[in-house]
């Protein structure tokens, strides 16, 4: 069974306790993709990706990965995931940047085996992709809140996964490292033809990047491509997010600023 | 004490196993620790307080009992105290410190209970309290050994699982881990870690094997494994200074681990702080 789509929902609900906060989620995001998901707070974004990695079981409907149901995909590590809440994570933990970056390994590498030498060039070309090199070795709960990010966004990449999925990931990231941030993306996307879910607020941006857009507001308002959502009049985003919003309507490729210091 | 120990088989005992768990309680000490559980092993000693209390009530009276090694039925009631922590853990999913009262006490309930039916305190609870020298067996150190053996095995054959595990267990997940076997699994070996060591450091006193040496590693390592080769060096040290002091002062080795591992953590904060002064 194969399918150019990377990941299915069909009908898919969820409920954490009384209310639905996804009801009737049909989503594909074909192989290839770089989707933007927009909402606002508590539109069921995190809660879908949760449902799509398997951290929450769908109430109703069915996920499909790769062409095969969820309850028998087992490649899990052909899937790399940066939570939203990835640098709440106990900050005087004792890990080493090498050693929180080693460990996106641990599914590939297999049960009972140890991540050794052989595969530590993998390992130091991720910390390098995000720029973090200098600090290898520095314990993890030493660096910034931004520095911090971009080791997880390392070791979601380690695996060389096909798909991405990105949970609000350029939160306290500052707007310089942003930029080179989405460039990144763009790199992984275009060169490397990783599939990419980015949840995000900052509509502006991301529609010189991504390829798809999904609004979702605990059902999906709007599914499709970047140049159809742009023809989404304003007021009818607005009424959808319940307050104003004006996008930055600029041509792809124009906004980018020049890159100096740190690239992603 | 070193011509002692070649001359006295119950030195040789009680001086292997101490080096034995000197290894193995700093050395899930050290996932403990970070994974904010030390106040779990306090409970789970307790619970192996009353299994050795109904062990020694057993012998005393019923016959049949009568060479069971106390080992036996405070390892059945710690791994199934830490069974039990699950359960409640997943009861109370918002108030999961909850669990920890909840056995610590039924713990200390059920061990007071035995303790009076056998009639009070004599040596024998007195060194499973507060740990002995002269009281350790061969038989206790084949079993103390049987359970490092384990436990290292595991600890090596699923390092970067359990590393996983105490980092992030979401991502854990999300990367296809079985985080509640794991978790199982680390538990079952914290129960008997927890048993093994009793027998040196004394229920009282073990939690504290398994965290001090670890809070002393981590004031100065860099990194995960370094600071489990600080801990398992820490623990090492603070083990051999305790049994040779309570040896030649006659003290309980429970007491003079507890606190050469915590002058040894002074000495890495001291350490720490000086290095930090000097650059
Ligand atoms: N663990 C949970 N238990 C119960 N309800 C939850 C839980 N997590 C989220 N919810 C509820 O589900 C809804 C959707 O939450 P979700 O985190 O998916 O929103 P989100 O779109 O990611 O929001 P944000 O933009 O703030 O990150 C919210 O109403 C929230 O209150
Ligand atoms: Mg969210």
């Amino acid at each position: 069974m194969t399918s150019s789509n990377v990941i299915e929902l069909k009908n898919v609900h969820y409920r954490y306790d009384r209310d639905y906060v996804l009801t009737n989620i049909n989503l594909t995001v074909p192989k290839g993709a770089f989707l933007g998901i927009v909402g606002p707070n508590g539109s069921g974004k995190s809660t879908m990706l949760k449902i799509i990695l398997g951290l929450l079981k769908p109430r109703q409907g069915t996920v499909i990965l790769f062409g095969e149901p969820q309850a028998k995909f087992r490649d899990r590590e052909r899937i790399g995931y940066v939570s939203q809440k990835a640098n709440a994570f106990n900050t005087g933990f004792p890990a080493t940047v090498y050693e929180v970056v080693a460990s996106g390994l641990t599914k590939k590498a297999g049960l009972f085996k140890m991540i050794g030498r052989k595969r530590k060039p993998q390992i130091e070309k991720a910390i390098k992709a995000v720029g973090m090199e200098d600090f290898m070795n520095r314990n993890i709960g030493e660096l910034s809140g931004g520095q911090q990010q971009r080791v997880f966004i390392a070791r979601a990449i380690v695996s060389e996964p096909d798909v991405l999925i990105l949970d609000e990931p350029t939160v306290g990231v500052d707007s310089k490292n942003v930029q080179t941030f989405y460039d990144m993306l763009e790199r992984l996307n275009k060169q490397l033809s990783i599939t990419l879910l980015l949840v995000t607020h900052d509509i502006g941006t991301i529609t010189s990047k991504v390829t798809h857009v999904a609004c979702l507001n605990n059902s999906i308002h709007f599914h499709g491509s970047t140049k159809d959502f742009e023809q989404v009049k304003d007021n009818e985003l607005s009424q959808f997010y319940g307050h104003e919003v004006h996008r930055l309507h600029h041509d792809h490729g124009h906004h980018h600023h020049t890159e100096e210091g740190t690239s992603l | 004490m070193i011509q002692a120990i070649f001359q006295y088989q119950f030195l040789q005992n009680a001086f292997l196993t101490g080096l034995i768990i000197g290894v193995i309680a700093p050395l899930l000490g050290a996932f403990i620790v970070v994974r904010r559980l030390s106040l779990i092993a306090d409970a789970l000693s307790h619970v192996t307080l009353s299994g050795i209390a109904a062990s020694l009530f057993l012998s005393k009276s019923f016959a049949a009992f009568n060479g069971l090694n106390p080992l036996w039925l405070g390892m059945g009631f710690s791994v199934t105290g830490s069974l039990f922590i699950e359960r409640l853990r997943s009861v109370y999913k918002h108030y999961q410190e909850l669990a920890i009262p909840i056995i610590l006490s039924g713990g200390i309930g059920v061990g007071v209970i035995f303790i009076s039916l056998a009639d009070g305190f004599n040596t024998d609870l007195f060194s499973y309290l507060f740990g002995s020298v002269s009281a350790v067996s061969r038989s206790d150190l084949w079993l103390i050994l049987g359970i490092a053996v384990t436990v290292i095995s595991i600890v090596i054959l699923l390092y970067k699982e359990l590393f996983l595990l105490s980092f992030d267990e979401e991502f854990g997940k999300a990367s296809g881990l079985s985080t509640r076997i794991l978790h199982l699994v680390f538990m079952v070996m914290v129960a008997l870690v927890i048993a093994a060591s009793m027998r040196i450091v004394g229920i009282l006193l073990v939690s504290s094997l398994m965290t001090l040496p670890v809070a002393a590693a981590m004031r100065i390592a860099r990194g995960f494994k370094q600071t489990i080769f600080f801990s398992i060096l820490f623990g090492e040290l603070a083990v051999i200074v305790g049994l040779f002091s309570a040896f030649y002062l006659d003290l309980a080795p429970g007491g003079t681990i507890v606190i050469s591992s915590i002058l040894l953590l002074l000495f890495a904060i001291g350490l720490k702080n000086w290095q930090s002064v000097r650059n």
